[in-house]
């Protein structure tokens, strides 16, 4: 518990960090309107965080949350086109359902087939992304096709925040009460802390994993719908390569890859440096290959604070090193 | 078996070898002697120091103090690699060998032979494989991936191994524990061959039958202490046995008075196509029902099958005189069945978690409404039985793996109490803690027992048993082989019943 809480102030001190030294070259950065448009450019990246931190959580990955994202996207979009009256509450019920269903697959596989998580998501984010060329017979699906109700509603502003910004932090809310609050949530951390002694307290381990990936896979979802409203755009390569930056937001989060660690907050906030970082560094002038070696630093850098922290100390022998404790 | 110079000098021996381990002194100051051409049995309890033992043999372990002398040269085993060099190996109850390897590869791996460009010349080491699987008489193809063979063949594999580098001493630890009837008798063929090859062979077995069979000589050990040893010829098994129980341990138990309550658990003919069968017992309230064997007798298996992890192909489950069934851990949580397994490390305690979380796991259903955990009670259960176990932790915000290996146990036993259990199952309780742990376990044990839990205790530990059992059940080869109360439970019952020897 010492080891997330102070994770979480390293980063949350590395994020001030990062934020005064770009702030000493560029105040405007850190003007409130800035920091809120880039706490909202981070916002699908903090919801597919959630998502996969829980699944990191019960020892898998999920590696087809980017392929879901553009699949439930490009159905969203599709459905918009062809139904421009749709409501938007029902859009986002199928974006959330499609992401379910899709992320639940994943579940049935690894629980009751028990093939590593790995493979079966590997292959899934093939098999998603060539169901978007499917249906679409590869074609895009355009600004000026989508209704302006269906491309509106990320951009709405609330309090002065845009929806999406809003979902993010309505997720963050609802996730930390799952899984802090929860018997379903506690289950991921038994499941990925000690799966053999989970099925000796009588958890289900597949049935919670199946849990986690249908979350994982339900956020995605969302996140399709706000991603192809936001950019307005729907085609087979959107977000392409994301859940990438999405399994690095977790382990710089201190999310361990080996399961059963981990934290809502250290989700959002690996989210939140990533994507500090990455606004950051075109205002300071740095060109994009220097953004991906220092998002991959921070990535190294990351897992090896991790392996330190989570390295078991010695046993303690001595009476006088135990009084110590 | 007719060598002619079978009390030669010894060609390995151990002299007041000593290994401590923090709070057991594991071996003191022991002596050991290995003759070419001869089978030694290293005969002793659990605990009686042998695994220790063929750890320092193959340098896995450094000894404290003592000497290993191989022919008249004092030598040390840093490295498992310096063990090798000088001629020994080990052959283990599981073999140590890669499964996706071929059986040529197996046998010579880290020492194939070599082309003149350093590549392994797979033909010389499938020529040399060939030769030595036939001077075994094994019928093995050496181009065969490990994994197609089974576990017979695969000693063979590993024999042929250790005859691949010209070993001296060969280490056999309960070879033949997981062996079929047929395949032992391979086995033993095998040893003979060796024999007349001039090996000297170190034998690990409790199996009675099969050290009269084929040993030359024995050793006992008894609580890592040295007991006797000598040839098999002049002690019959009687002798032997009363060397490996020897007197009780001078080990205090908590006294209690057996007050038994009314039947708990009935187990009606629990039988599984190849683990166990005709698994018949009553238990009672404020009993403590010990489960005796060796290694392999089918205890565990059968305590995970009541427990609903594996099923029975049949059998029936009372609980409190109604038939209940049970098909998950979670429905034998529900009908008051908990079981704490042998391996707390592997089985027990989630690490990561705080030791409050793992209290409550297995009782979520009653900390939580509607699937909310409600953190006060959940922190009041757990500061309850926490509490009641004495154990000290800084907070019970600690994640249970900085805690030590005696308080990682309470808390996992702690999680089980804290369902209210009927029945509780204790795996191997004592295995691996130090000896003031083991009191405290002990206490415990009673402790549940007077307050009218039944106990079911399976341990491989005589003075353990004995000590804390109202009753004890025997089990041999997946069967029970005797159920033994009140006078008859003396250690030279339990073993015979769990070696399979008549009464003498």
């Amino acid at each position: 518990m010492n080891i997330l809480k102070s994770r979480e102030m390293i980063l949350t001190a590395a994020i001030v960090v990062l934020l005064g030294l770009v702030a000493t070259r560029f105040p405007a950065f850190i003007a409130p309107s800035n920091l809120v448009a880039v706490f909202n450019d981070t916002s699908p990246l903090i919801l597919l965080a959630i998502g996969q931190m829980i699944v990191i959580l019960t020892k898998c990955i999920d590696l087809s949350v980017a392929a879901n994202l553009a699949l439930t996207g490009m159905v969203c979009a599709m459905i918009n086109v062809a139904a421009p009256g749709v409501p938007v509450v029902v859009i986002i019920a199928v974006a959330i359902g499609l992401g379910a269903v899709l992320g639940a697959f994943n579940g049935v596989l690894v629980w009751k087939l028990d093939i590593p998580p790995i493979v079966v998501t590997l292959g899934t984010m093939t098999i998603y992304r060539g169901i978007i060329f499917l249906i679409s017979d590869g074609k895009w699906v355009n600004s000026h096709e989508m209704s302006p109700a269906f491309k509106a509603f990320p951009r709405a502003e609330f309090l002065g925040l845009p929806m999406l910004s809003w979902i993010a932090i309505l997720m963050t809310v609802i996730f930390f009460t799952i899984i802090t609050r929860t018997t379903l949530g506690r289950s991921f951390y038994a499941v990925g802390g000690n799966p053999h002694a989970a099925v000796y307290t009588g958890i289900n381990v597949g049935k919670s994993q199946f849990w986690a990936f249908t979350f994982s896979g339900a956020l995605a979802g969302l996140v399709g719908y706000l991603w192809v409203s936001r950019y307005a755009v729907a085609y087979v390569d959107i977000a392409l390569g994301f859940e990438l930056d999405v399994v690095a937001a977790c382990v710089i989060g201190g999310i361990a890859i080996s399961g059963g660690i981990g934290s809502i907050g250290g989700a959002v906030l690996g989210a939140l440096f990533l994507g500090v970082i990455k606004n950051a560094l075109p205002v300071v002038n740095i060109s994009p290959f220097w953004q991906m070696a220092i998002s991959g630093s921070a990535i190294i850098i990351a897992i090896a604070v991790n392996t330190r922290a989570g390295r078991t100390k010695g046993r303690i022998i001595l009476k006088k090193a135990e009084a110590t404790q | 078996m007719q060598q002619t110079t079978s009390t030669d000098a010894p060609v390995l021996r151990l002299d007041r070898i000593t290994k401590t381990f923090p709070g057991v002194k594991a071996l003191d100051q022991v002596q050991l002697g290995l003759y070419p051409g001869q089978v030694t049995a290293l005969i002793g309890e659990n605990g009686a120091g042998k695994s220790t033992l063929v750890k320092i043999l193959t340098g896995i372990y450094q000894p404290d103090g003592g000497a290993i002398y191989v022919g008249d040269e004092q030598v040390s085993f840093p490295t498992a690699q310096d063990a090798a060099a000088h001629g020994i190996t080990a052959i283990h109850q599981e073999t140590v060998l890669f499964d996706d390897l071929t059986v040529a590869e197996n046998i010579f791996l880290g020492h194939a032979p070599k082309t003149k460009w350093g590549l392994i010349d797979t033909k010389t080491q499938t020529r040399r494989a060939t030769e030595i699987l036939r001077s075994i008489g094994a019928d093995i193809d050496p181009q065969t991936r490990l994994r197609d063979l089974g576990i017979a063949s695969k000693h063979l594999v590993a024999i042929s191994r250790a005859l691949s580098i010209d070993a001296r001493v060969v280490i056999m630890d309960e070879p033949t524990a997981a062996l079929s009837h047929k395949e032992i008798h391979e086995l033993y063929d095998l040893v003979d061959q060796l024999k007349a090859q001039g090996k000297a062979i170190l034998f690990i077995s409790h199996k009675f039958d099969e050290i009269f069979k084929i040993a030359d000589r024995y050793t006992v050990f008894r609580d890592g202490q040295f007991v006797a040893d000598g040839k098999i010829a002049d002690i019959n098994e009687g002798e032997l046995v009363q060397m490996m129980v020897g007197r009780s341990v001078d080990q205090v138990f908590p006294k209690r008075e057996s007050l038994l309550g009314t039947e708990v658990l009935q187990v009606v003919g629990y039988d599984h196509p190849t683990e166990f069968e005709g698994i018949n017992f009553k238990l009672h309230r404020g009993e403590i029902l010990g489960f005796y064997g060796l290694v392999g007798a089918g205890r565990s298996e059968f305590m995970q099958s009541l427990f609903g992890i594996t099923k029975p192909s049949k059998g029936v489950t009372k609980v409190d005189g109604k038939i209940t069934v049970i098909r998950s851990p979670a429905a034998a949580v529900e009908a008051g069945i908990v079981y704490v397994p042998e391996d707390r490390g592997l089985q027990g305690a989630i690490r990561p978690m705080p030791i409050f979380q793992n209290v409550s796991l297995a009782s979520l259903k009653k900390t939580s409404k509607n699937g909310f955990i409600r953190l006060a009670e959940e922190f009041a259960m757990a500061r309850e039985y926490t509490q009641r176990l004495d154990l000290r932790a800084a907070s019970l915000d600690t994640p249970v793996g900085n805690l030590s290996g005696g308080n990682q146990q309470k808390v996992v036993i702690a999680k089980w109490l804290a369902t209210k259990p009927k029945v509780i199952i204790l795996d191997e309780p004592t295995k691996g803690i130090d000896i003031g742990s083991k009191a405290a376990v002990h206490d415990f044990m009673a402790e549940l027992a007077s307050q009218g839990l039944a106990v079911i205790m399976v341990s491989s530990e005589i003075p353990e048993v004995l000590g804390m059992s109202d009753r004890v059940i025997v089990m041999r080869e997946g069967r029970i082989a005797a159920e033994v109360s009140g006078d008859d439970m003396t250690p030279e019952t339990l073993v015979r019943h769990a070696a399979g020897i008549a009464e003498a």
